[in-house]
C-alpha cells in the first residue's frame, strides 16, 4: 500500500486509480529560511494528477508556508517545484496561477466589496481576451465573453448551491459561504492543482460532510488534484488518499490514512511522547 | 441580474442628472436668469467634475491615494492649448480645434501618467501619495521653465530661458512662468457637459467590465488578486493612465476658458481641492463626485458676501457636511428611506 505522496521510483507502483502516470506536482528539497529560522526545509512531495492529498501537522508546523511557497507568495530559498514537469523557478504568484495552481486562504481573502458573481468572474480574467476598448465601447467581444463568463460562473456556483447568492456582496456572506466562494473562485481559474487551506474551518459537522462530498465531486468533475491543509482529522482521513505530516518545518511522515494513524512519530507530534505505564 | 440592473439604473440616473442640469442651466442662460459670475464658472465646474470623476477612478476604484492629479491637468492644459493655438490658422472651426486640443491634451497626460506610473505604482499607500505629490510639483516646475514657440520650421523648445530663436512670423506659445497668453476662449459649456458625459461613459463602462472587476479586486485584496492570475501591474497602470488622460482633457477644457494660463494654477492646492471633491462625494461614488465638485466650486463664490471670512465659512461648511454624512443616525434614516422607496418599487413590480 504505497501512497502517491511517497516519491515513486517506477511507474508500476502508482495505484490504479490514478489515471495518468505523470505526477502533477513534484517538490524536491523545497525550503525557505526567514533570517536564521528554517520555516520549511527539505520538503519533498509528489502529487498524482487526480489525487486528493492532505497536508497536516500541529500549529506552526509550516503548512501554510508550504502553500505560500507553491504559489510563490514567498520565493523558496532552496529546492525545486515541478508543476506538470515544468520548473516554476522565477515565476511569480500570477504566473504560477496561470500555470495551473489555484488556492484558497486560511484567513479568507475575498474581494469583499464585489458581488459573489464578480468574485468568480475575477478568477476567469486570465481566460478572457477582450481589451479595454471593447470593454468601454461594449463591442461584440465584450458581450460574447461576458455572457460565457456569466454562464460559467453560475455553473461553478451551482457546485455549492450558491446560485441564489450571485448578487450578494461577498463580504456580507456567512463564514461558511465565504469559504465555499473562495473554492469556487479558485476553480474559476481552471487549475490543475487546487490548494485548500483549512477549507472546513468554522464549519459545523453537516457542512463539513457536505464539503467532503463537494471536494470529491470537484476532483471527479474537473479531474484535478487537490492538496488540502486541515485540522479536522475526520475530513482528512475520509477523503485524502495520501497524507503528508509536517512538524517544525520538516516532513515526519507520509503515507495512506491508515499508515499515518498508526505512525508513532505522528502520534508523538500530536499527543506527545507516550509514557511507559 | 438584479445587481446589474441596479448599477445600470444608478448610472442612467447620473447621466440623466447631468443632462437635466445642462438643460436647466441652458434655459436659464437663454432667459437671462443666471448671474454673470455663475455663467463664468460653468466651464470650470465641468472641468472640475471631470477631474473629480477621473481621480475617483484612482482613489475610489483602484484604492491608491494620488496627490498629484493637478499635474496631469497641467500637462493636458499646456499641450492641448499649444495644439489649439498652433492649429488656429489651419483649422478654422473652433469646436473642432477644441476637440483636437482635448485629444492632444488627453494623449500627453496619458503619456505622463504612464511614465510616472512606472515608478509610482510600485509603491503603496503613503509612499505613493508622497511621490505623486512630488511629481505634481515637478510637472509644475517644468511648465514654469518651458518655452515653446512655433514658426514656419515647426516647433521650437527650450528650457529655463527663451532660446527658441523663432523665425520671422513665428509665435512664442508657452512663455515659461508667463504661461500661455492670448488664448482664444473657445471652451463652451456645451463642450464641457459633453466631456463630462464622455468621462462618465468611459469610467462607468470601464468599471463595469473585466478591467473594472480586476481593478477593484486589486483594491480589495492584492494577494488574492495575484493568486487568481490577475496582472496587477497592468490593471493598476490601466486605471492610472485612464485617470490621467481624462484629467488631461479636463485641463485643456479648463485652460481654453481663460485668456491666459500659468503653471502655478495647477499646484498642490488644486490636487487637494479635487481630492476633497472625491472624499466628500464618497470613494467610488461618481454621482457624489459630480455633486461635490459642482457644489464646492460654486460655494466660494456664493460665500463672497462674507469677504475675508469666506474661506473660514467654506471650511466650516466642509466640516459640517462631513459630520452629517457620517452621522449614524442620519445614515440609518437615509437607509430606511431608501429601503422604503425600493420596497415600494418592488411592490409595484410585483403588482
Amino acid at each position: 500500500m504505497f501512497s502517491k505522496l511517497v516519491p515513486i521510483p517506477s511507474g508500476s507502483m502508482i495505484p490504479d486509480r490514478d489515471i495518468d502516470k505523470k505526477p502533477i506536482l513534484e517538490c524536491i528539497g523545497l525550503g525557505i529560511t526567514f533570517g536564521g529560522l528554517k520555516a520549511v526545509e527539505d520538503f519533498n512531495l509528489t502529487i498524482g494528477r487526480t489525487e486528493i492529498a492532505g497536508l497536516i501537522g500541529p500549529n506552526g508546523a509550516g503548512k501554510t508556508t508550504v502553500f505560500n511557497l507553491l504559489t510563490k507568495v514567498y520565493q523558496p530559498t532552496h529546492g525545486t517545484i515541478l508543476l506538470d514537469g515544468k520548473d516554476t523557478h522565477g515565476m511569480n504568484t500570477m504566473q504560477v496561477n496561470r500555470a495551473g495552481i489555484a488556492r484558497t486562504f486560511q484567513n479568507i481573502r475575498l474581494f469583499g466589496d464585489l458581488s459573489v458573481e464578480d468574485n468568480v468572474k475575477v478568477g476567469m480574467d486570465a481566460q478572457m481576451h477582450y481589451n479595454m476598448w471593447s470593454g468601454i465601447f461594449r463591442l461584440p467581444g465584450f458581450r460574447k465573453e461576458e455572457k460565457t463568463a456569466h454562464e460559467r460562473a453560475m455553473e461553478l456556483l451551482s457546485i455549492f448551491d450558491m446560485q441564489h447568492l450571485t448578487n450578494a456582496k461577498a463580504g456580507s456572506l456567512p463564514y461558511g459561504a465565504q469559504r465555499r466562494l473562495e473554492i469556487v473562485r479558485a476553480l474559476a481559474t481552471n487549475p490543475s492543482l487546487l490548494l485548500l487551506d483549512e477549507p472546513a474551518a468554522g464549519m459545523n459537522p453537516s457542512e463539513t460532510a457536505e464539503l467532503m462530498e463537494n471536494i470529491r465531486k470537484i476532483r471527479d468533475t474537473f479531474q484535478i488534484a487537490v492538496l488540502l491543509i486541515e485540522h479536522d482529522m475526520n475530513l482528512v482521513m475520509n477523503i485524502c488518499e495520501g497524507i503528508c505530516v509536517l512538524n517544525f518545518g520538516r516532513v515526519i511522515a507520509k503515507g495512506s490514512p491508515e499508515d499515518i494513524q498508526s505512525n508513532p512519530a505522528v502520534i508523538e507530534a500530536y499527543l506527545g511522547k507516550q509514557k511507559e505505564a | 441580474m438584479k445587481k446589474r440592473t441596479k448599477t445600470s439604473r444608478r448610472n442612467a440616473f447620473t447621466y440623466a442628472l447631468v443632462i437635466l442640469a445642462f438643460a436647466i442651466l441652458q434655459a436659464m442662460t437663454a432667459a437671462g436668469a443666471i448671474s454673470s459670475s455663475l455663467k463664468g464658472m460653468l466651464v470650470p465646474i465641468c472641468a472640475y467634475v471631470v477631474m473629480a470623476v477621473s481621480l475617483n477612478l484612482t482613489v475610489g476604484i483602484l484604492g491608491e491615494l494620488s496627490l498629484g492629479h493637478a499635474g496631469f491637468m497641467s500637462v493636458g492644459a499646456f499641450t492641448g492649448v499649444t495644439a489649439a493655438v498652433a492649429l488656429q490658422a489651419s483649422v478654422p472651426s473652433a469646436p473642432l480645434r477644441l476637440l483636437i486640443g482635448m485629444v492632444v491634451g488627453a494623449a500627453f497626460a496619458a503619456l505622463a501618467g504612464f511614465l510616472i506610473g512606472i515608478p509610482v505604482l510600485r509603491l503603496k499607500g503613503d509612499y505613493l501619495a508622497i511621490v505623486t505629490l512630488a511629481f505634481g510639483e515637478i510637472i509644475k516646475s517644468i511648465f514654469n521653465n518651458l518655452y515653446v514657440g512655433v514658426d514656419s520650421h515647426g516647433f521650437h523648445f527650450s528650457l529655463l530661458s527663451d532660446k527658441t530663436n523663432l523665425a520671422e512670423g513665428g509665435k512664442l506659445i508657452i512663455a515659461g512662468p508667463m504661461g500661455i497668453g492670448g488664448i482664444q476662449k473657445i471652451a463652451t459649456f456645451t463642450a464641457g457637459v459633453l466631456l463630462v458625459l464622455v468621462t462618465l461613459f468611459v469610467v462607468f463602462n470601464l468599471v463595469n467590465s473585466r478591467a473594472g472587476r480586476a481593478i477593484m479586486a486589486i483594491r480589495d485584496n492584492r494577494i488574492a488578486a495575484e493568486s487568481v492570475g490577475i496582472n496587477v501591474t497592468k490593471y493598476k497602470m490601466m486605471a492610472f493612465v485612464v485617470s490621467a488622460a481624462l484629467a488631461g482633457a479636463a485641463g485643456t477644457l479648463f485652460a481654453m476658458n481663460y485668456s491666459t494660463i500659468v503653471a502655478n494654477k495647477f499646484d498642490f492646492n488644486t490636487s487637494i481641492l479635487v481630492l476633497v471633491f472625491v472624499v466628500l462625494g464618497g470613494l467610488g461614488n461618481m454621482l457624489g463626485s459630480i455633486v461635490a465638485a459642482a457644489a464646492l466650486t460654486i460655494l466660494p463664490e456664493a460665500l463672497r458676501q462674507f469677504s475675508d471670512y469666506r474661506m473660514l465659512v467654506y471650511a466650516i461648511v466642509l466640516i459640517l457636511v462631513m459630520l452629517t454624512t457620517n452621522n449614524p443616525t442620519l445614515r440609518s434614516y437615509l437607509d430606511r428611506a431608501k429601503a422604503a422607496v425600493t420596497g415600494k418599487r418592488h411592490e409595484k413590480e410585483a403588482a
